[in-house]
């Protein structure tokens, strides 16, 4: 399990190949469709966005609310592909890293290349668990949107894995069709 | 005739409960199913990940958090006795309640917009729930809920096959269907599957059939041979836990039927995540 600290540099994000499991420490901002959707139009105004995301990473979550003496409610990843309109912009803006699950499109990874980023999965559905990673937050902006606003995290030892890295390897398409005893359909 | 009155209040109190205890204790069969998946995945990863969720659930039981935090929008089927009048309120109204008392008290994710297109403005209490009643014989009301999280259901789809299509159009479209859905509906899934009735009927089967306990079969013993033959192909297509790779893609395959019109063989996938939650209770 390599440990890696946030915010993600260049160099950091070299030593990042598909398939490593990764404990993140640090900070990070999150993020989801309503913000996408806000920051995208922005950005297609030549409008400033009232987060710096340059550097940043971003998680994709809305999490449930928070229990009186918890910091966060549970907090596992939404699916990254509702992201996929909005992220090329956002990665073309500086925009290093992103934390979901599932697929992404061609024009995300392309993106990806081309900025050298990276795409990390958390496990979808271990909200509860992922919660104990995440010692602090705070609303940065769009808290009218709820669960959907733009919050800061400081994580420590947050549980992950690189499925997409900066040239592009991609093990949600390579490591299943080891798995795969099917006819090809 | 003897009719019985149940207090709007109890309807209320009794739908909050379900609503909280779904969203924090799953079902012994997710459960078991997870812990088999966990003895016989060949992926180091797969095997992590659903270890990883095995914990999780144990976290949300014992700390009584929300299993995931999309607790889902609310849907209820229920079965409601013809003989039962409710005192204090109306059926409706006491719902509503219990789902909002369960989602602010309980500290569940308010996740329902009022518009589809256009305002999407979060009612702030998930309301409004999904509400499918049907009016049965007795003087009971019975109950069987859960939170569908949206992740998975955005993977659901119907078709409208003819009759022509026969056993293996119906095969074929349930597998297409979750290879499509491939690594994003939360696998290792449950798939339920309607066939049969008219359009919306059909789907409507298919949510049911996610709400059907995974460790029963269709009790027509030619839909439960189909049950397992469509679990072993899904669990060959390789996505494995959280789509990383494996052997363990869905934990089940649950269909439920319905008679259908001389030209028609409707078939709808719901695609349910690896959480779900339903819990039932009669009043």
């Amino acid at each position: 399990m390599k440990e890696i600290t946030l915010p993600l540099t260049d160099e950091i994000i070299d030593t990042l190949h598909a398939g490593d499991s990764v404990l993140l420490t640090g900070t990070l901002i999150t993020g989801r469709d309503a913000a996408h959707k806000r920051l995208y139009e922005l950005a297609q105004k030549k409008e400033n966005l009232p987060v710096d995301i340059n550097g940043e990473v971003i998680y994709y979550v809305g999490p449930s609310p928070a229990k009186p003496n918890y910091t966060v409610g549970s907090a596992g990843p939404t699916s990254s592909y509702r992201m996929d309109k909005y992220t090329p912009t956002l990665l073309d803006m500086g925009l290093k890293g992103m934390i979901g699950k599932g697929a992404r499109s061609q024009a995300v990874i392309d993106a990806m290349v081309k900025n050298h980023c990276v795409y990390f999965a958390a496990i979808g559905g271990a909200a509860a668990l992922i919660a104990k990673s995440i010692k602090a937050e705070e609303i940065l902006c769009y808290e009218d949107l709820g669960t959907e606003a733009i919050r800061r995290y400081t994580v420590e030892k947050f549980p992950c894995i690189v499925v997409i890295d900066s040239m592009g390897n991609n093990i949600y398409k390579t490591e299943p069709l080891k798995y795969r005893t099917m006819r090809n359909s | 005739m003897n009719i019985r009155i149940i207090n709007a209040q109890e309807i209320t109190q009794t739908v909050k409960k379900l609503f909280m205890d779904c969203n924090f204790f799953i079902g012994t069969d997710i459960t078991d199913a997870l812990q088999n998946a966990w003895q016989k995945e060949q992926s180091p990863v797969g095997k992590q990940v659903l270890s990883q969720l095995l914990e999780n659930n144990e976290i949300a039981k014992n700390e009584q958090l929300p299993l995931c935090q999309d607790t889902g929008m609310s849907v209820l089927f229920v079965e409601y006795g013809d003989k039962v009048v409710i005192d204090g309120g109306n059926f409706k109204d006491a719902v509503e309640e219990g789902v909002r008392q369960a989602y602010c008290d309980g500290y569940l994710r308010k996740s329902v917009v009022s518009d589809p297109v256009f305002d999407r403005i979060n009612t702030k209490d998930n309301t409004p729930a999904v509400i499918h009643t049907d009016i049965v014989a007795g003087d009971t009301i019975k109950f069987t809920v859960g939170g569908k999280g949206f992740g998975s259901e955005n993977m659901s789809a119907i078709k409208m096959l003819t009759p022509s299509y026969g056993e293996q159009g119906v095969i074929d479209f349930i597998l297409e269907t979750v290879e499509k859905a491939g690594p994003n509906p939360c696998p290792p899934m449950v798939v339920g599957v309607g066939i049969g009735g008219t359009f919306e009927q059909c789907a409507l089967l298919a949510k049911k059939a996610t709400f059907r306990p995974i460790n029963t079969s269709n009790p027509d013993s030619r839909y439960a041979q189909m049950e397992n033959h469509l679990l072993q192909e899904i669990n060959k297509m390789g996505f494995g836990p959280a789509g990383l790779g494996g052997n363990s893609t869905a934990l089940g395959v649950n269909i439920e039927t319905y008679p259908t019109h001389i030209a028609g063989m409707p078939v709808a996938v719901n695609i349910c995540c690896h959480c779900a939650r339903h819990k039932t209770a009669i009043i």
